[in-house]
């Protein structure tokens, strides 16, 4: 008898509204072609690459803190000098020189970032008195051996990746776009990144790297935002932690100088050897 | 005759404590058949629903406990370098060398999908080896074998060369004869699931069966300790799936040839099945986890709890033969037998529950697991067998032959020997007992863990393969400290190091040494535009430190150093790798190496591991831990003699026919075998608790007949023989049987310890028929007082 009753109330008004507001609501939730998603993925990148830039250059200091699964620490103290080159189709060039341990004190390392080929790259050893070029495509190893690689710490150039969007979710109190990211570099140990940038400073807070099967390898926090100049939003905390060694390297980054009259002759090998 | 009858008689009236309250148990038990049936069958419901939650261990570290010292040492080892966990696949084409393209091309494509195995973190082979070379000053760092499909022959030849030239390949992952090569893959698991390796291992085997349809001219071998965990998984399965049931089905055809009746063949068989079954559920209701060694418990059970049921059947047909009806005779049977039943399987359950003293989990598993199954066996025979024997027909034909058959008849000549010659049988016994005692040392303790299985598990196949084409399996890891951050570059330890490696490397049995000098001689030469007489330990510390951080710089992901350099560069990792060697000669080895450490680094922390450390060990180990458990388990089940036959004398002197067939045991073992494994920590104490039953059963016959029949100790000794002597004989047959079918196991420990049980079981019987009646003799004068005793087979004829 409810149920008669129920029938003879109902009304047909309801549910065309009810359709008419889904339908509405698909529209605006319409799954987006691919391309889509992978313009919107590029646009989030591109947007977040290029809030950092116009520095010119910079240099800071900072310190690597290496643990192992049982917790033993090691500490690394180095500078890093970067001249931006304005061309996003080049990478930018890198200057590294390591303060400690004392036994690679003064050790330099120039690297001209490329796209899609091997950097060039050149180290001084003073020790040996000598500035060797490397010759090698990889770019993924540990950097000295840390969680890091050198891909990781230097340059984040755009082109050098394919984008696609996934998600929008909160991340902390701000709310981030999900972008996924695949190295088109062939020899990079990665198959892909997730990161997440925040939509009100456009900064990554976390990136996540995925091993050649697809499986988590490690994760980056990028903690305790600082804007400098009111324009270069810089983590001064970088946190990586490998998921499946159980091994973790921290950077602490100390103050960032920018545009501080660098050029392409601070950066050649023939300074490599007056760094210290 | 007349006498005869007094006898029989005598022995029903003599009605003590104990035979009341057994009797008080038979009459509860069957005026409630039913209720017991329904009671023990819900009993085993509830436990046997556990088997669901039976967990098959999938990793050779069960058979370490959390707190192993030389377990806790590899743990630590691996939080500094990595974990040890690895597939080694061999490649080999079916003929000629590994220079032919075609083998390269498999190889580098091989070492490119073998990134994709589940949980792998880094994979090397001779392709993707970082080949660093020089000109004038550029440091080239490249696979040593890219792109095989566009290389000839006489190229792939340039590289192995280059390979056989380069000790951390030659003989490793490249064989000498270039014959095969390797491609090693580390593996960390997670650790979240027990399905973590079945997914690694089924991924490596598919891509071996893909690359052998793919390339029909290559063959390739799996080994590597997740090949060895998952064989210790295959064998714990392939003993389930070929030991349990022929065991079952032989111990049917036993209790037909023993009972002759069908209904007592079905109710023994519900009886062990309940019983195995509900132990078995108690494992799975306890987290307990089965490996290859406690697999084996359903097979110990069955065996054990069988000989409860048979017990009680063998007292009941005699009844029924001697013409007492069914009821009346389980009654009396139950009498007879309560006791006895009780004290050996109490008896039985310390000596498994001994095995709880040793350092390796399975063995405490099957200690426990066969604890509840011997438990359980008791508990069926004494309540669900005689509810069930009181419903099912049960037809008995009475005897019409006199015989009591030739076994009877030659124990009963047996008694008159040992009866005549006691001295003479005392000295034989004891001469052999010391001369098999002697042997023992002899004894060698091997724990090769690639023996551990036969062919019936692929991986015994594979490894001899491996270790016959192109490396060792048996690998020793050391850790050499030098003390302080960044120490790794000082020359002296560098030297220390390259000496030690030096040393290695004349070792007979060494077959392949990794150590991180080889990497910075090779760079101290590339710094030099590839000068050979710079390829040395640097001079100076800085030079060694600067030349690791450009190596370092230019190694792609998952080839780094971060497995063998400790994070703050103050230690490193050293491998050898063994040819098959026995842990005897492991033992050595290690050994030697401390005295070369300790000769040149007073006070060094240089500290060995790895899984061949740790079964190097293990036997030892175990047996160490196990002398206490014995000891305890002697004690334990002597107070219990000394109880049950309320004799502090008879205790005292069971301890002689309890313990001297163990050690007879293993002199036996050392002159026909030689060797054994970590089975051996086991065997004496759950051995004694089996071996201890038929003490018992003599021992309690002899004093009834020396008490309350008051025969003389020659009659008595008679009496015994001529009761029980059957039943002891046939429960030791039983028995041993039972136990060498474990012989059968593809796992070596488990069939050690089957054969080892059996043995000592039968010379048990052996001692209790020759050495116990003569104790008894000499223990007092002989020709004392007593009435003469005249054996049933008269009193049959009546």
């Amino acid at each position: 008898m409810l149920a008669l009753k129920a029938r003879i109330q109902f009304n047909p008004y309801k549910y065309v509204i009810f359709a008419g507001v889904l339908v509405l609501a698909s529209f605006a939730h319409s799954p987006a072609s691919a391309e889509d998603l992978d313009q919107k993925g590029y646009d989030v990148a591109a947007r977040n690459d290029r809030s950092d830039r116009g520095f010119n250059n910079s240099r800071v200091e900072l310190e690597m803190v290496l643990k192992n699964a049982s917790g033993a620490e090691s500490r690394r103290v180095l500078e890093q000098s970067t001249l931006e080159l304005p061309d996003e189709s080049v990478g930018d060039k890198n200057l590294i020189v390591f303060f400690s341990p004392a036994d690679i004190e003064g050790t330099a390392l120039l690297s001209y970032a490329k796209i899609l080929d091997p950097d060039d790259q050149w180290l001084y050893l003073p020790a040996l008195k000598r500035v060797k070029r490397i010759s090698s495509k990889n770019k993924s190893g540990p950097f000295v051996g840390s969680e890091f690689a050198f891909e990781d710490i230097t340059g984040q150039e755009l082109e050098k990746y394919e984008y696609t969007w996934l998600r929008e979710e909160a991340c902390g109190e701000l709310t981030c776009d999900v972008v996924e990211r695949r190295p088109l570099y062939r020899d990079s140990g990665y198959t892909r990144q997730i990161g997440w940038v925040d939509q009100t400073d456009y900064q990554t807070r976390k990136l996540e790297y995925y091993d050649r099967k697809g499986s988590l390898l490690k994760t980056q926090l990028f903690e305790d935002y600082k804007l400098y100049d009111d324009k270069y939003w810089r983590a001064q905390v970088w946190r990586m932690e490998n998921h499946q060694t159980g091994k973790s390297t921290d950077l602490f980054f100390k103050e960032y100088k920018f545009d501080i009259d660098l050029s392409d002759k601070d950066f050649v090998t023939g300074v490599l050897s007056r760094q210290r | 005759m007349e006498i005869a009858l007094t006898v029989i008689r005598n022995e029903t009236k003599q009605l003590n404590k104990t035979d009341r309250f057994a009797l008080r148990w038979a009459e509860f038990v069957l005026k409630n058949r039913l209720k017991t049936i329904l009671f023990a069958i819900i009993v085993f419901v509830v436990l046997a629903a556990g088997l669901m939650q039976i967990q098959v261990s999938h990793n050779y570290r069960v058979f370490f406990s959390d707190k192993n010292p030389d377990l806790l040492t590899f743990e630590k080892f691996e939080e500094t370098y990595t974990k040890n966990d690895n597939f080694l696949f061999v490649v080999k084409p079916k003929s000629g060398t590994i220079d032919q393209p075609f083998v390269a091309q498999a190889t580098e494509e091989f070492t490119a999908r073998a990134w994709t195995i589940p949980f792998a973190i880094r994979v090397d082979s001779i392709t993707n080896f970082q080949h660093t070379y020089a000109i004038d000053d550029d440091l080239i760092v490249e696979d040593l074998i890219e792109n095989a499909s566009n290389l000839s022959q006489a190229e792939i030849a340039k590289r192995v060369d280059i390979a056989l030239n380069e000790p951390l390949l030659a003989g490793n992952l490249v064989a000498l004869d270039r014959g095969a090569s390797g491609i090693n893959v580390t593996l960390q698991y997670p650790g979240l699931s027990e399905g973590e390796l079945p997914e690694a291992i089924n991924s490596a085997r598919a891509l071996v069966a893909e690359f052998e349809q793919a390339y029909p001219d290559l063959r390739i071998a799996l080994t590597g300790i997740s090949a060895l965990n998952a064989a210790f998984f295959e064998a714990t399965i392939n003993d389930a799936e070929t030991l349990y049931g022929p065991m079952f089905l032989v111990l049917i055809v036993i209790t037909w040839l023993v009972i002759r009746s069908f209904s007592g063949v079905v109710a023994t068989v519900l009886v062990i099945t309940f019983a195995t079954m509900a132990a078995m559920g108690f494992a799975g209701w306890a987290g307990i986890i089965i490996s290859p060694f406690s697999g084996s418990a359903p097979v110990v059970i069955l065996t054990l709890a069988i000989v409860d049921s048979i017990h009680i059947l063998i007292t009941m047909v005699q009844r029924m033969r001697v013409g007492d009806d069914k009821i009346a005779a389980i009654k009396e049977s139950i009498r007879v037998n309560f006791l006895a039943v009780s004290i050996t399987s109490l008896t039985t359950i310390i000596g498994f529950l001994a095995l709880n003293f040793s350092d390796a989990p399975p063995f405490n598993a099957l200690g426990n697991i066969a604890s509840v199954g011997i438990a359980a066996a008791w508990f069926y025979s004494l309540t669900f067998l005689p509810a069930l024997l009181a419903i099912l027909p049960f037809n008995v034909q009475t005897y019409s032959d006199k015989s009591r058959g030739p076994l009877q008849e030659a124990i009963n000549k047996l008694a008159e020997f040992v009866i005549a010659r006691a001295r003479a049988t005392l000295v034989f016994v004891g001469v052999l007992f010391i001369g098999l005692a002697f042997a023992i040392p002899t004894i060698d303790l091997n724990d090769q863990w690639v023996e551990y299985f036969d062919d019936r598990v692929e991986f015994r196949g594979d490894a001899k393969f491996a270790i016959k084409h192109l490396t060792g399996l048996y690998i020793l890891e050391y850790s050499v400290p030098g003390g302080a951050p960044g120490a790794i570059s000082e020359p002296k330890y560098l030297q220390d190091l390259d000496d030690f490696a030096i040393w290695l490397r004349e070792y007979s049995k060494v077959r392949h040494v990794y150590s991180y000098t080889d990497v910075i001689k090779r760079l101290s030469k590339n710094m030099h535009a590839d000068d050979p007489s710079f390829y040395k330990i640097p001079e100076e510390r800085e030079l060694a430190a600067q030349y690791l951080l450009l190596y370092e710089l230019s190694l792609p992901y998952g080839l780094d150093l971060n497995d063998r350099i400790d994070i703050d560069k103050s230690s490193t990792r050293v491998s050898v790798t063994l040819d098959e060697i026995t842990t005897g000669e492991t033992r050595q080895f290690l050994k030697e190496v401390d005295a070369w450490w300790e000769a040149r680094s007073p006070g060094n922390e240089v500290y060995g591991t790895g899984a061949t450390y740790l079964f190097s060990f293990i036997s030892e180990r175990n047996i160490k831990d196990m002398i206490g458990g014995n000891i305890v388990a002697v004690v334990l089940i002597s107070m219990i003699m000394m109880l049950a036959l309320k004799s502090f004398s008879f205790g005292l002197l069971s301890i002689i026919p309890n313990v001297a067939p163990l050690i007879m045991t293993f002199g036996v073992w050392a002159l026909l075998v030689g060797e054994v494994g970590m089975a051996a920590a086991t065997v004496s104490a759950t051995s004694l608790g089996i071996i201890v039953d038929n003490t018992v059963h003599i021992l309690t016959k002899y004093q009834r007949a020396r008490e309350e029949l008051m025969l003389s100790i020659e009659d008595a000794i008679r009496y015994t023989f001529d009761t029980v002597g059957a039943a002891v004989v046939a429960n030791a047959l039983i028995l041993a049987f039972g136990f060498s079918v474990l012989m059968f196991s593809s796992f070596k420990i488990t069939g050690d310890m089957g054969t080892l049980t059996a043995l000592a079981i039968i010379i048990a019987l052996i001692v209790d028929l020759l050495l116990l009646p003569a104790l008894l003799m000499l223990r007092a004068k002989p020709k004392t007082k007593g009435v003469q005793y005249v054996s049933t087979e008269s009193t049959n004829s009546i």
